[in-house]
């Protein structure tokens, strides 16, 4: 990792002083972005935020006749969507953005789109740019499906003519044959959503920008246009995929930018880049603890006191990695008097997938502290973050109490005798005995 | 083929924003057309509410002004006649002003989120009132021959107090759009100029009054108003040399109208790339 930071800062310092030379190589820059800063201002004032014409004239009337401006309850207060980013994208690569919101990444993507302008810097782009900001741009809901085809794909900048020679294409891709002279007003949502990306499906830039549009829509579908995605991107389109959903960014994507509060703070292969951004996304937090029943989380029922989760660290590592196995902890105040009670753990990863779920056996309990524990094994989850859940069950059927994501863990990569780094695919990666013999060596005839 | 490239800079404007404002001719006409279909949609008498509004409006101006308060027309022209020339290209005028001021903020939705030169959406909007403005136009025809009335040679010059009343409109809307983006009170004052420039404009009564009253301290600003000398001379055109036209009213309409233009075209090109900070 740090060689592979220490190899993008000599590349940054290129870019600054050896443009030409970096445009000459054999693989072409697409798109340089230099120093790309963007600065709103944004204005606290007592009262409201509105700026309208009467606050600026009374603002000025008041100087002219000698007041002075008021200071105190107008600041201006600087914020920079983005600061300092640099980067370059070669022709063919399929880049994705990931970062929390506001991160910039959105803004970055105006910028390329040329929606809005930077404050500092300068972008350079060689080709045609369509950029999908959002599903259905300007589609009006009074107009039919076959007229917002239409409008939409032309805003998109396709011509009239080409849009024709599409349109059956796009109609069949969406899926909406029955519906083209409706207007989308009575369209269902999922349909709208089938419709505008369809229009841009069969766009034909050399470079595409696309917004979080796979956010929606139905999983068949957007399989179905992940797909024409990648299908486009292998025809030497050059991708640039924002989304928060790292597994879409994966699956499409072979290099990432990762930004934080403006900056973009690492690039670099996908894999690597997603796999940071999730370590410091995941705060591990192995115990928690309250020492009155008054400030536990729970109700009148239940309260928790402890849960932890102590690894059983290997040899004097201080870090969980596949092999580690860990012991789950937990205790709970019961203010019933007699209940039937059962607990139910679920493990989940950071997207929240659930991995697993285990649960006890119910039985009756009395008031008081009760406690137990359950062993995760080690060569058993695989390397990421997870979240441990705990609940609370009566009578096996009524959830009593939910503690959400009380414990955090991650769990590091291990690998011994494997040449191979890319990421482990699956969330488990258990270690099954294999038999494995030659049954039928072949014998050289010499 | 070789693809130019895009550079994207603070305060760089487009070096080829003319040529893509050509390369979007397309986009101007679909958005044109959205306009037009789209006004319409969902009333029950269509478009024929072009023609309802400036009938009736005709009709009740020339109740009150010939009928009650007595105004004369130009000698040899029937009232209603020359009403309605005035209501015409009034009505053109002003729609197509509201539009192109309103034009920017009504489509916010595209300009947050996808590029083409700003100028298409002013241009496009100027669709609906020229639809509106044929019309109407028909409806004087009608009435014109109702009168027997036929026009002249100087209804060759009609197009040319079109485009000068078109042009009108882009000059004073255009500065308005862009202003309109940052703040709303335009909205408000846009249909508040309308119906003052109603009265301060010869609608309802002909110019020639008020050149009887040249003494009158008022009468320079009177012809100050450009949109004087494209009504006298629209109607000139329409109605012929029995209606009153003073050519250099003409001349203030057309200086001032190139001079905004000019200036409210910088504006607009100058604040375009802000709209999306603003809007």
């Amino acid at each position: 990792m740090r060689i592979l930071a220490h190899v993008f800062f000599l590349k940054r310092q290129h870019s600054h002083s050896l443009l030409l030379t970096t445009r000459s190589s054999p693989l072409m820059s697409v798109i340089t972005v230099e120093n790309i800063s963007k600065q709103y201002i944004i204005d606290h004032k007592k009262g409201k935020g509105v700026n309208t014409l009467r606050d600026v004239i009374s603002e000025n009337f008041r100087s002219i006749f000698g007041g002075k401006k008021d200071q105190t309850t107008i600041t201006h207060e600087e914020f920079w969507a983005l600061r300092d980013v640099n980067f370059s994208i070669e022709q063919g690569d399929r880049v994705g953005i990931i970062g929390h919101n506001g991160a910039g990444k959105s803004t970055m993507l105006k910028i390329l789109s040329k929606i809005i302008q930077p404050t500092t810097g300068t972008v350079r782009i060689r080709g045609r740019v369509a950029s999908l900001l959002e599903v259905g741009t300007g589609f009006h809901p009074e107009l039919t499906g076959r007229e917002n085809i239409f409008l939409n794909g032309s805003l998109l900048g396709m011509s009239r003519t080409e849009i024709k020679k599409q349109f059956d294409e796009i109609v069949a891709f969406a899926g909406v044959e029955r519906f083209l002279d409706t207007p989308v007003k009575r369209y269902s949502s999922g349909m709208y959503v089938r419709l505008g990306f369809a229009i841009s499906a069969h766009l034909d830039p050399e470079i595409m920008i696309v917004d979080e549009v796979l956010a929606v829509g139905d999983a068949e579908f957007q399989k179905k246009s992940l797909g024409k995605m990648r299908d486009n991107s292998a025809s030497g389109r050059t991708v640039i995929f924002v989304s928060h959903n790292l597994t879409a960014v994966q699956a499409l994507c072979n290099k990432t930018l990762y930004f934080e509060k403006g900056r973009l703070i690492e690039q670099g292969e996908t894999n690597q880049v997603v796999a940071s951004y999730l370590s410091k996304v995941s705060k591990t937090r192995l115990v928690r603890q309250w020492d009155t029943p008054e400030e536990a989380p729970g109700n009148d029922l239940v309260r928790v006191r402890r849960i932890e989760l102590i690894p059983d660290y290997l040899d004097d590592l201080t870090h969980i990695d596949v092999r580690t196995s860990m012991k789950f902890r937990f205790e709970f105040w019961n203010m019933m008097d007699r209940a039937n009670l059962n607990l139910s753990l679920h493990l989940n990863s950071l997207t929240g997938e659930c991995i697993f779920n285990i649960g006890t056996q119910s039985q009756p309990y009395g008031k008081g502290l009760i406690a137990g524990e359950c062993t995760i094994p080690g060569y058993f989850l695989n390397d990421g973050s997870y979240t441990i859940s705990m609940m609370i069950v009566k009578d096996t059927v009524t959830p009593v109490f939910v503690m959400e994501e009380g414990i955090t863990f991650d769990v590091e990569d291990y690998r011994e005798g494997i040449a191979w780094y890319g990421k482990w695919p699956g969330y488990v990666r258990p270690q099954f005995p294999f038999h494995i013999k030659m049954l039928e060596p072949v014998v050289s005839e010499s | 083929m070789k693809t130019h490239e895009v550079v994207i800079q603070p305060g760089r404007s487009e070096r080829h924003y003319w040529r893509d404002l050509w390369r979007n001719r397309e986009l101007l006409y679909i958005l044109s057309m959205r306009d037009v279909t789209v006004r319409y949609k969902q009333t029950a008498l269509g478009t024929a509410w072009g023609l309802i509004r400036p009938l009736t409006t005709m009709l009740i101006m020339v109740f009150v002004f010939s009928k009650i308060a007595k105004l004369p027309p130009d000698p040899g022209i029937p009232y209603p006649l020359m009403v309605l020339g005035g209501i015409t290209v009034w009505t053109f005028f002003s729609t197509a002003f509201t539009q192109i001021s309103n034009s920017v903020t009504l489509n916010s939705n595209l300009v947050t989120k996808v590029y083409f030169p700003r100028l298409i959406m002013p241009l496009s909007s100027i669709a609906i009132s020229l639809v509106d403005f044929l019309v109407s136009l028909g409806l004087f025809i009608l009435l014109a021959i109702w009168y027997k009335f036929i026009p002249d040679w100087h209804l060759l010059l009609l197009p040319a107090f079109i485009l000068l009343a078109l042009l009108a409109s882009f000059a004073f809307g255009l500065f308005f759009a862009a202003v309109n983006v940052r703040f709303r009170d335009i909205a408000q004052l846009i249909p508040f100029i309308v119906q003052v420039g109603f009265y301060i404009c010869p609608i309802a009564y002909s110019s020639r009054l008020v050149a009887d009253k040249a003494s009158e301290w008022w009468a320079p600003f009177y012809w100050a108003n450009p949109m004087v000398g494209i009504i006298d001379g629209f109607r000139w055109s329409l109605l012929g040399e029995k209606a009153y036209f003073n050519p250099q009213s003409l001349l203030i309409s057309v200086s001032i109208v190139l001079v905004c233009l000019t200036l409210s075209l910088y504006f607009f090109r100058k604040r375009e790339n802000t709209f999306v900070d603003d809007i």
